[in-house]
Parts: structure tokens; sequence; C-alpha cells
């Protein structure tokens, strides 16, 4: 039968696998995401030469690509009424301790100041068209509109869909060199050596299939964080999971075998949202992020009550957006702990069972008629537009199928904004996972080498990407003015282009869904919710395995298979890293909702501590820093910064 | 390697994530060039609506139907059991 969607077809581009790009800069960003952006334009300001390497197309990659309705922590806007440091600590106390001193205090410090760049790129930040006159959440000299807590007033509600776009257009303006469809594959060390510093990277274009090297003097880690350990669907790839699909955590994988450190990599939490089991994000009823602080009803239509952090029942629905009696704030979104803090704990509808208890009946739905007007189109038209994946497929999808705010109510499938249910070994790195670990530059461990954004240890979230992207950018940038490039180790590039192009003569046998689908159901047996040394061991000793027997004969047939064949490779590595994190903490540990059954006490003294991870010689390196190894935030943060602070004021 | 000529048949996916109408679309690839996951290709034939080549890699972030210039040439189908279900207030 024929069609116009056509059954076979040449494949459209150029075959240059035989080809050696090679390109020189100064500044290398790998990811041109939120955080890669950010790196990229903040380096080329300093007058330095900057090269981005993006896997898709930079004008939409990322998780923030499609938008953002929320930027949070912007502690220094003129509206805020808590300072970086204490939004700073109340996120670490929120988290146990178990978060990124640095980074956030960076995202409090300096998001704000990236809002207004945005602004000045073409980004929209503030009720400029005065959309939301005299609204709650509104501050009528700045038009600036805030969601969650209208007391203290640091996260604002913005137009995110037109972030990426703006982002890149001023990329473009200052020069920097963008390669968009080229994966990252590797790091280039100085003499080929794990543990040296980073001379630059290699990269293969999905497209085209050409081999590319970067030389550089800093380069700048920016590609997210896991996914696809322990959830794959081999027929919806792309909604595996919460992230872009191509988003498998390449850059951790990269870093690792380049000798990088990482902490926290056994923490993984029950499965938050995939597409084998929930709804749309953002498009069923819910009270939480976008959906903040939406009325709902049960099946009968009864109203369900919201209480404060001590069950006080809230009856004016503008109190869902105060602190509580004697309460200085709440977190809402990224920076709120799975495991809620009482201190920073939010209002909220009541726990289900309580619910149920009480009489009220399945299913709820969440309510958008009975909110006030102004809150009805902040949720339904700007929040639910703005948010990521929202414009077509809720706003216009539902619109289109005659969703309609004012007469409707959409149901509710979950608790909290899931939208579906997961078993406990159906794991995933969500809210702060680990990462890589970094000082008050924002580099890691190793010399010439720099990290920011959902890559870096205990991060999240677009305001945090934004601002530890600039930050990382600049920093990166002030050390290429300090030395000169080192010379890229030919071997070494030769070598990875062997190993990339290996599964291009496989035999067919093994395609690069069967092999994820390998991996998650050996994470869910071997690393799942109860883990023990036993079972650590032989799923380490199985992925040994698989790469000794398994990998050799993957294959692929284009350079698009071929991308995606060494994503799953990486995603390999990246078990390899959490397997070994989990069998390093042999404790268990509530925040880390990490469970050891040889070891069940949770959380003993002793181990309130990070678990770092490294590779030193191909050989795991066990190491630990304390929790609160980032020091005095203030003081650290301004010695590290007097040229920006002379600039932006303090 | 080097001069092998490829071939790539459109994989038959568990969802089909977008639809084109033929009369209302021009070919100009603007939605190609910004899936950030490459699932479409150019049509061979120019002026045709571009090939989903990888549909079951689609993000369903819709990027591809905001960049369009043309109202109603490209489609984003919510997959059938990701639909949810909404009913008049009472
Ligand atoms: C649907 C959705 C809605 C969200 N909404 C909000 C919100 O409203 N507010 C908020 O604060 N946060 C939100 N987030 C989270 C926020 O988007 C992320 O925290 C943020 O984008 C992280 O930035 P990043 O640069 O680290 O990663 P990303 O923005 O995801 O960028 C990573 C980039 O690296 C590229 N890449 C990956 N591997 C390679 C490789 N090997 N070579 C080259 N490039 C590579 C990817 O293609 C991608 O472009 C949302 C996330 C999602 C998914
Ligand atoms: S669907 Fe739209 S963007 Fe895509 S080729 Fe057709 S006209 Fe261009
Ligand atoms: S919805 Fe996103 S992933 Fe799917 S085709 Fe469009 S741009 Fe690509």
């Amino acid at each position: 039968m024929k069609d116009n969607s056509c059954q076979c077809l040449k494949w459209p581009y150029p075959l240059l696998y035989d080809k050696v790009q090679k390109v020189t800069t100064d500044v290398l960003i790998l990811g041109g995401g939120i955080a890669g952006c950010w790196a990229a334009i903040a380096a080329a300001k300093k007058g330095v030469r900057v090269a981005l390497v993006e896997k898709g197309a930079t004008i939409r990659s990322g998780a923030g690509g499609s938008g953002c309705d929320h930027w949070e922590s912007a502690a220094t806007n003129p509206c805020s009424r808590i300072s970086p440091e204490e939004l700073t600590q109340a996120m670490i106390k929120a988290h146990h301790g178990y978060n990124n001193g640095i980074s956030h205090y960076i995202e409090c410090r300096e998001g704000y100041d990236r809002l207004l760049d945005l602004e000045r790129f073409g980004g929209k930040i503030r009720d400029t068209e005065d959309e939301f006159l005299e609204a709650e959440f509104r501050d009528e000299k700045t038009k600036f509109l805030f969601a969650y807590d209208y007391e203290n007033k640091f996260t604002l509600r913005v137009w995110g869909t037109t972030f990426k776009p703006a982002l890149t257009k001023e990329c473009r303006r200052l020069g920097v060199k963008i390669f968009d469809r080229t994966m990252a594959t590797s790091l280039l060390t100085e003499g080929g050596k794990q543990g040296a510093k980073i001379v630059g990277a290699t990269g293969v274009n999905g497209r085209t299939g050409e081999f590319i090297t970067f030389q550089a003097k800093a380069t700048v880690l920016c590609m997210s964080r896991p996914t696809r350990i322990w959830l794959f669907s081999p027929g919806l790839p792309g909604i595996s999971e919460f992230r872009p699909p191509q988003c498998t955590g390449d850059g951790h994988a990269m870093g690792w075998n380049a000798g990088a450190e990482f902490a926290m990599m056994e923490k993984s939490v029950k499965g938050e949202w995939s597409g084998l089991r929930s709804f749309p994000p953002y498009g069923t009823g819910n009270t939480h992020n976008t959906w903040y602080a939406c009325n709902m009803v049960d099946a009968d239509g009864r109203e369900i009550p919201w209480a404060d952090r001590d069950g006080r029942t809230l009856t004016d629905i503008s109190l869902r957006y105060r602190p509580s009696l004697g309460q200085k704030l709440f977190l809402k979104g990224g920076g709120e702990s799975d495991i809620p803090t009482y201190e920073f704990q939010g209002p909220d509808i009541l726990p289900l069972e309580e619910l149920l208890a009480k009489g009220f009946k399945l299913p709820f739905y969440a309510d958008l008629t009975g909110m006030p007007e102004q809150e009805r189109k902040a949720i339904w038209g700007l929040m639910v537009g703005e948010e990521g994946k929202t414009k077509i497929p809720i706003l216009k999808t539902y619109t289109e199928a005659g969703f309609d705010p004012k007469k409707h109510l959409i149901q509710s499938y979950g608790d909290g904004w899931r939208s579906g249910g997961f078993l406990p070994q159906e794991r995933q790195l969500f809210g702060l996972p680990g990462g890589m670990v970094n000082d008050w530059n924002l580099k890691t461990n190793l010399e010439g080498l720099y990290a920011a954004g959902d890559q870096l240890l205990a991060s999240n979230c677009h305001g945090h990407a934004a601002a530890t992207g600039h930050y990382a950018g600049r920093h990166a940038a002030d050390y290429t003015k300090e030395g000169a490039v080192s010379k890229i180790d030919s071997n070494q590039a030769k070598k990875e282009r062997i190993r990339i192009y290996a599964p291009l003569k496989g035999d067919g046998r093994i395609g690069w869904k069967e092999m994820n689908m390998r991996i998650t159901r050996l994470m869910q047996h071997y690393c799942g919710e109860i883990k023990t040394e036993e079972l650590l061991t032989t799923g380490l000793g199985l992925l040994k395995n698989i790469q000794k027997l398994e990998v050799p004969q993957i294959s692929a047939q284009n350079p698009h298979e071929l991308v995606r064949t060494l994503e799953v490779l990486n995603i390999l590595t990246n078990a390899e890293i959490i397997l070994n994190a989990c069998m390093a903490r042999k404790a268990s540990s509530k925040p880390l909702h990490f469970r050891r059954s040889d070891y069940p006490e949770m959380d003993p003294p002793d181990w309130k501590k990070f678990i770092t991870i490294k590779l030193e010689k191909n050989k795991v390196e066990i190491g630990e820093k304390p929790l609160d190894y980032y020091g005095q935030l203030k003081e650290k943060y301004e010695s590290h910064n007097s040229d920006y602070l002379e600039e932006h004021g303090s | 390697m080097k001069g092998k000529k490829i071939f790539i048949h459109p994989e038959t996916a568990a969802l089909k994530p977008l639809s084109f109408n033929i009369e209302l679309c021009d070919g100009c690839n603007r939605c190609v060039e910004v899936c950030q996951v490459d699932i479409l290709v150019p049509h061979p034939n120019k002026g045709n609506p571009p090939v989903v080549v990888y549909p079951g890699e689609c993000w369903y972030g819709g990027c591809c139907v905001a960049i369009c210039p043309k109202p109603g040439a490209i489609k984003l189908n919510t997959p059938l059991m990701n639909r949810v279900y909404w009913k008049e207030k009472a």
C-alpha cells in the first residue's frame, strides 16, 4: 500500500563516517539546554571563543526548552522578603542537609539577575500587558507575578516559552559557535590519562555520523542527569521518563570515565512520572506546581478542604498562598523535599486516607470553576501554557477538544502532582538526586572541567540551571585566561572513534531498545527498593558481563540509531555508578530514600555525610565529605566573585 | 563504511504522535529542524510533509506544532491511553 508517509527512503543527509572535523576553542560547553546556553553567554561576554555542543536543536532542546511557568528562588528580586542566605538554608534544612549549598546559594543570589538578562534578550518576565491588574499575586510597580508564597514573593510566574529562543539568539549574537545535532561522546584528558586535566571532548553528528574533536582550555558539562535506569518502554521510548529522551545523563558517564567525582548517587526515589504509568504532565487535576492552589472536589462535588501544616482548615482561598501562623516561609516546587519538613511545609489538601475516613468519595476532580477569576486565568492560560510541555499538548489540545475551565471538572489520577502509581522498584533520579561534586568556582575535581545545571549534585530547576550555567561559564572563561591550551592526545581520540563506530559493524543481533530493557530489568531486580550487599554485588557482576559479552553485539544502522545506541552504553555506565554508590553506603537513610536490609538502621549519626565516588586508575575510589562542606555561604561566595559584584552591585 | 548507501524504514510504533494535513503543509521542514529528538526527516519529494521515521521517540512537547507557520498543517496526537477525563460541573 502506498501513501504519502513514505515506506522506505534513502538516508537524507550526507554520510561522513570517514571524516574527522577538528575544532579548537577556549571554552567548550557540552549540552545546549538551559545551563549550557547561559554558560555560553557568560563565557562569550568575557571575550573568549566559545563552542556549544548540543545533541538536539539548541533553540528548543532540553527539559526547559518548551517552557517554564515558575522561576524559583529569585531571592534578590525587589519584592522578596527572604534573603538568599535564609532561603538557601531553608532548602538545605528541608532536605535534611543532603543538598548543594554552593549551587543553590548561586541560584538564590543570582537567579534574579538572570531574569533581568532574559528580559533584555527578549524573554517575557512581567505582566507588561496588565492582564492580571490588581491580582493578589501581582506587584503593581514591577508588574511581577508571584507564585505559591505570596507573602515572601521569591518565586515568579513567568512566560517561559519565550526563553529558549531568546537565549539561542543571544548566543548567536555573541558569536558562540553552535554545533547542533552533535552528541558529545567522551572527554579528552591530558596525555589520555584518567584524572588528568580535561583538554576537550569528542562528538559525533547524529545526522551525518561525522566524528568531531574539540580542543579546549576549559570544558563545562551541562548535560543534565541520568534517566532510563529503571524505567524504559520500547513502545514509548520518548516518554519513558519525564525529561526529554535524549537526556540520558551522558555527562555523568563521560565524566565518570575521565575520573570526575560524584556524590549521593545512591539516592533514587520511587517513580514520579513516566508515560508508561502517568498522564501528560500538568494535564490532570491536582494541587501542585502549575496547578497550585486549585480547588478540588470529590465524586459528589463536595469541596475538599485545604489545611495548613497543623491541620487547621483554611476557609479562605487566599490563605493557601500564605505561611501558617508563626511560620516564616513555606517551600513549594523544586525547593521542597519529598519528605516534608514541618518548618517549611506549605498548605495542601488533607491526606487521602483522612479524606476517605471523612467520607469523601473517589475520584477527585480539580475545579477551576470555583477559583477566583485571576487565579483561574493564572493556572489555565498562563501557567498551563507557559509551563514546559503545556502550550500545545495541554492548552491547545484540551481547548480544541472542548475543555472549558469555567465549566468543567478535570479528573485527578494520583496524589501530589503524580498521575499514576509505581511499583517500589520502578525508580527515578528525581527531586534533588546525586551528581557531580563542585567547588565554589563550579569546578569539578578535574582541572579544566566545570559543571552546571542538573549535571550537579542535588540540582533541580530552571532558575538554578540558569544561575549555575552563567556562573560556571564565567569562571571557566576566567580560567582560560590563566593558561594555554593543552594538547589533545591523538591516541585517545583515535580509540574513541573506534569505540563509537563499533555498533555500525555489529551483526544486528542486539538493538539499543533491547539493551535498555536489559539494563532496567536488571536494575529493578538488583538495585530496587530494598538493597543488600549480595544483590548489589551480583548486579555489578552481571553489568560487567553485559559489557564483555553483549555490548560487542550491539548494532546501529545509521547515525541516528548510533546516537541512541551510544546513549544506552552511557546508561550502562550510569547504572554502574549507581550500584557502586549503593554499595558504598552501608546504612539506610530516610532523606536519601535508601533502604538496605543488611544495614536497617535509619540515618545512624556516623553516616550523616556525603559518600563520594570516582574512578582512579580504573578502580572505584570511595571518599566522603561533610554535609556542610560548602562553608559560610555569603563569605565564600563573595570571596570568589569580586568582579561580578563590582559589575552588578552587592 | 565509506560511500555506503543506507535506507531507512519509518518505524511502526505503538503510537502515532503526529499527523499532517497535506493541503496545508508546504514542506518547509521547520518542524524537522526544531525537533530535539530528531524523529522527523524531510520528505524526499520537496513540498510534501516530513516523514516521521522514529515516532516512538517523540517527547510530546509540541515544539514542532508551535513553530509551524501554517496553522493546522501539523497536529500532535495525545496517546489514547493518556487522554484525560473531564466532565461538566453539576
Ligand atoms: C516538562 C518540564 C517542565 C518543567 N518546568 C519547570 C518550571 O516551571 N520551573 C523550573 O524551575 N523547572 C522546571 N523544570 C525543570 C527544568 O527545566 C530543568 O531543571 C532545567 O532545564 C535543567 O537545565 P539543564 O541545562 O541542566 O538541563 P536541560 O535544560 O535538560 O539541558 C540538557 C541539554 O543537554 C543536551 N545533551 C544531553 N546529552 C548530550 C550529549 N551527549 N551531547 C550534547 N548535548 C547533550 C540535551 O539535548 C539538552 O539540550 C521542568 C522540566 C520539565 C521536563
Ligand atoms: S508541518 Fe508546518 S513546519 Fe512542518 S513542514 Fe509542514 S508547514 Fe513546515
Ligand atoms: S512533539 Fe517534540 S519530540 Fe515530538 S516531533 Fe514534535 S518536536 Fe519532536
